[in-house]
């Protein structure tokens, strides 16, 4: 099939952007979405141009590195796809197909289509972990964690960090992402101890970094890869109300 | 050069406990004196650098990508070993001490691997300690699965995301020590060269993957956790950055490089469906827990639906013949068992280069929800792959590059030929011998990052002075300009050959001629095609853009350039080593019936190549393989 691509070109966080139009031929349906962009970025430097710049590493839908907002919709609007995962299957002959970045205040965009997603690790900075040093820690099978308790943990720990929710939000909110972190670790018997200083820091670092309001759209959730449901935002604002109460 | 393993004397269960109380440590007070430059944050670098920072020392530590959460690690699946016996069935450390030596072809180092299967226990203990979710039975306590190599149950998981959450435990743990101030991190930062100044490693230099800028790091000691160069054969089930740019300047700087020829094949990936293809997705080993391998009896019926193929016309090749541990066979057996179907013609698929994995036995006998729950994301993936539910047909798979058990040689204190220079993880060579057990690359990540080396670095530190060299010295700045005139080359050349196009063909000469099955002639006709290939790379790349910003092609051609030279190594060690043996397989040294032939009398050693210079051919180096405990005998799993 044939394609025409309006992508995001930008040179650098203090120059403006614009679309440029790119012909995608030949395109296989077997093909992932970034292997078509791959096949296009060779035509260009052949050419003797600039590629189209964006970011990708494990291509299996794990390490949240790639971030493309496809016709409007962050990884493209498959249900719980990564855009690394989605294949040209899903289009269509003739096509015109837009692409852009993830477009947030916190996410600056770096070159075309990669965006600085820092923020997120300075949230987990604050926050997001249990503090135990290395060595000295109980036996593995010591808490007995209710199968229930732990497979929910495991529902919130499969965040990949990619940042979908927040460029799907039309407040650029980190609420999903915070929020599966805190359930993740506060849910569990070891993460416990630190519940309450744990989602106050998070949430502080949270707002600190510009991210704006949860409104309760579920835009978010609705984008999420990996299917974070919008019941994590209603636990973690409990835990928060708590910690904020105890005085955190 | 000298190869000298320090391998502590005493029996061998007690070696690492004497070690542990025989070497030198820092004074708490003088740990922040020292700086440690840890390159990598997967399973490995991220467990060093918080380790090492909790334990006061000053680390800076370093990726390629945006974030440390997103390295490779977090691509596993399957899981992670430990002799915790927690079924009853018989574990120990020794088992799994004895079962790795074994599914390792008797080719790595008893002492490293004995205190690899004793640390294991405290591996599980730290991450349920962070929270790492792993799977748990209803009673509230860990749940185990088989993998290959193995008849006991010891792999702890994560559904099948055990590497995702065994590394987010880790940055986790990196993270918090980051927001201490006690770990300074730069991401997009690749490391490109060494510095080496009176024989020590001091520092490194850098490119700041933004700002194109290239600057330098000192430090007391220079950590590589760089992971894995599977990405030598362009397809390979590694992530797209993956590359062995950190290791490969180490060793033109003097450390040796062991064994480059033992490269992992993994039995079960999607298989290649046309020249796109940019990688290789692995389905993970845990399948074959449920799943049976097979390809039709007859070559005619390769074709058809195969739910209209009786059973009487299957052949469940890995069962037949090897009948004791059956669709768990370890994974250089079970690649060349595929292999060998295929070229007898019997391969499925559009390419003919698949065989079928198939679920429909265990879907009858424990309904489909308990597939789904078991293996739920992997048929997910695997139908937005094909396009196929796997519910309903067989997957199709077949072997892929998957991981390298050479890497930088290093010694019982994972310490290289280069003072100062540690190497952990996927990049060393140190405990996989000629094959690696599936489960056991997550366990070797974090045993050194946790548990290893944080007692062996103290014993170096201790031995030196914490006065780092400056990086205005001479031998920084000599560095920086080499490595920003390598830059200035590539992009000069100005060719007409894109970088991924000579990486294929890179990755095709290496996957035909140093694959699964290798031979003299192959070799050696390698051997004079890759240098030519590499003179073609330097003459006619092209390579668009500039040094002094985001340049994705240039880093690309970087690494590329560094492939080529490595592949010549990978060829010259695959020709030296006139055996098969896990891994690497000679098709001139196989028993009657296909099965690798060892030569033990003349190959038990590690073959360490130590850089000579561009005009030279590499030296090579033997540590010979002593065992104390186990008897080497051939390798059976029938
Ligand atoms: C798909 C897949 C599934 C797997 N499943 C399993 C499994 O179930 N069980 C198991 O035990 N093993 C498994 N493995 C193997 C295992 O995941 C890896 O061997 C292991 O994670 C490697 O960890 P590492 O820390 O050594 O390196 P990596 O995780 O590869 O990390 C390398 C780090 O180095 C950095 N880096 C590299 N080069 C540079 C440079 N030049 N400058 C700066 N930084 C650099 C990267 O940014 C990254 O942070 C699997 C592997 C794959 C590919
Ligand atoms: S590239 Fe890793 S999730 Fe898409």
């Amino acid at each position: 099939m044939n394609l025409t691509l309006k992508v995001w070109r930008q040179k650098d966080a203090n120059s403006p952007g614009r679309f440029e139009t790119y012909e995608a031929r030949d395109v296989i349906a077997d093909m992932s979405f970034l292997e078509m962009l791959d096949v296009v970025n060779e035509e260009l430097i052949a050419a003797g141009k600039e590629p189209i710049m964006f970011d990708s590493d494990c291509r299996e839908g794990i390490c949240g590195t790639c971030s493309l907002v496809i016709n409007g919709i962050p990884h493209g609007g498959h249900r719980g796809t990564t855009v690394c995962q989605l294949h040209m299957r899903h289009f269509q002959d003739g096509q015109t197909i837009t692409v852009e970045p993830w477009r947030a205040r916190p996410f600056p965009v770096i070159r075309d289509l990669i965006v600085d997603r820092k923020a997120f690790d300075r949230i987990i900075q604050a926050g997001g972990f249990i503090s135990v040093n290395t060595g000295g820690t109980p036996d593995g099978n010591a808490i007995p964690v209710s199968k229930q308790i732990s497979d929910k943990a495991m529902d919130a720990a499969a965040c990949i960090g990619c940042g979908a929710c927040v460029a799907a939000c039309k407040n650029a909110s980190a609420m999903l992402f915070v929020s599966a972190k805190v359930t993740h670790l506060n849910l569990l018997p070891q993460g416990k101890a630190e519940k309450d200083r744990r989602v106050a820091r998070m949430v502080s670092t949270m707002d600190e970094a510009g991210f704006g309001n949860c409104t309760v759209t579920g835009s978010c959730a609705a984008v999420c890869p990996k299917e974070i449901p919008l019941d994590m935002i209603a636990k973690m604002n409990r835990d928060y109300a708590l910690a904020i109460f105890k005085g955190e | 050069m000298k190869l000298d393993a320090k391998i502590p004397s005493g029996p061998l269960p007690q070696k690492w406990d004497k070690h542990k109380f025989d070497i030198k440590l820092v004074n708490p007070a003088n740990k922040r004196k020292f700086d440690v430059l840890v390159v990598g944050t997967g399973l490995a670098g991220a467990s060093a650098a918080a380790s090492l920072a909790e334990l006061g020392y000053n680390v800076k530590c370093f990726c390629y990508q945006d974030s440390p959460r997103r390295a490779h690690s977090i691509a596993a699946q399957g899981g992670i070993n430990a002799a915790k016996n927690y079924r009853n069935d018989g574990d120990s450390v020794f088992r799994l001490f004895y079962d790795t030596i074994k599914g390792g072809d008797f080719r790595a180092r008893e002492a490293n691997v004995h205190r690899l299967a004793q640390v294991s226990v405290n591996i599980i203990d730290q991450c349920v300690a962070q929270g790492v979710p792993f799977a748990r039975e209803y009673g509230g306590l860990l749940d185990n699965r088989s993998f290959g190599g193995a008849q006991v149950s010891r792999t702890f998981y994560a559904r099948g995301q055990t590497g995702q959450q065994l590394l987010l435990g880790a940055y986790q743990a990196l993270s918090r020590q980051i927001g201490l101030g006690m770990v300074k991190m730069y991401p997009r930062t690749e490391m490109l060269d060494l510095v080496v100044i009176d024989g020590q490693a001091k520092g490194i230099v850098v490119r700041d993957l933004v700002s194109g800028q290239i600057s330098s790091f000192a430090g007391d000691a220079v950590v590589l956790a760089t992971g894995g160069y599977g990405n030598v054969f362009f397809l390979s089930t590694n992530a797209k950055g993956c590359n062995a740019t950190a290791i490969w300047r180490a060793y033109k700087r003097g450390a040796a490089f062991a064994n480059p020829c033992y490269t992992q094949i993994h039995p079960t990936c999607i298989p290649v469906s046309g020249d796109h293809q940019s990688k290789l997705t692995l389905m993970s080993e845990s399948l074959r827990n449920d799943g049976r391998v097979w390809v039709p009896k007859r070559k005619e019926d390769c074709g058809k639906e195969p739910g209209s193929i009786p059973e009487d016309g299957r052949d469940y090749y890995l069962e037949r013949k090897y009948p004791s541990f059956g669709n768990l066979a370890p994974r250089d057996i079970s690649s060349r068992a595929a292999k060998e179907v295929c070229d007898e013609g019997r391969g499925v698929g559009p390419t003919k280069l698949g065989v079928y994995l198939d679920f429909s036995d265990s879907i009858k006998r424990l309904g489909e929800d308990k597939i789904r729950e078991r293996y739920g994301n992997l048929f997910e993936m695997y139908e937005r792959i094909t396009g196929e539910n796997a519910y309903q047909t067989p997957m199709r798979i077949f072997p892929a590059v998957h991981y390298t058990m050479g890497g930088l040689w290093v010694d019982y204190n994972l310490m290289s030929t280069i003072p100062g220079l540690f190497v952990l993880g996927e990049a060393n060579f140190s405990d996989h011998g000629a094959n690696r057990l599936g489960a056991s690359a997550l366990m070797q990540g974090l045993a050194d990052g946790y548990f290893v080396l944080p007692y062996t670095i103290g014993n170096y530190l201790a031995g030196t002075r914490p006065v780092k060299q400056p990086t205005s010295h001479a031998e920084f700045k000599r560095v920086e300009t080499e490595v920003t005139e390598r830059t200035k080359r590539l992009l000069a050349i100005q060719g007409k050959r894109t970088v991924l196009s000579l990486h294929r063909e890179l990755g095709k000469l290496l996957w035909d001629k140093c694959g699964m099955a290798r031979n003299e002639a192959g070799l050696k006709d390698a051997l004079q095609r890759i240098p030519q290939l590499r003179e073609e790379f330097w003459k006619n790349v092209i390579i668009t853009g500039e040094a002094g910003s985001v340049n994705q092609a240039l880093e690309y051609a970087g690494r590329v350039g560094d492939f080529m030279e490595l592949a010549e190594l990978l060829c010259t060690d695959a020709l030296m080593r006139r055996e098969s043996c896990g891994g690497h397989f000679r098709t001139e040294f196989q028993t009657e019936d296909g099965e690798a032939k060892r030569d033990d009398e003349n190959f038990s050693f590690v073959g360490a190549w130590e850089y000579q210079g561009a005009d030279k051919p590499p030296l090579l180096h033997k540590e010979p393989l002593v065992y104390e405990e186990v008897h080497m005998s051939t390798r059976s799993y029938k």
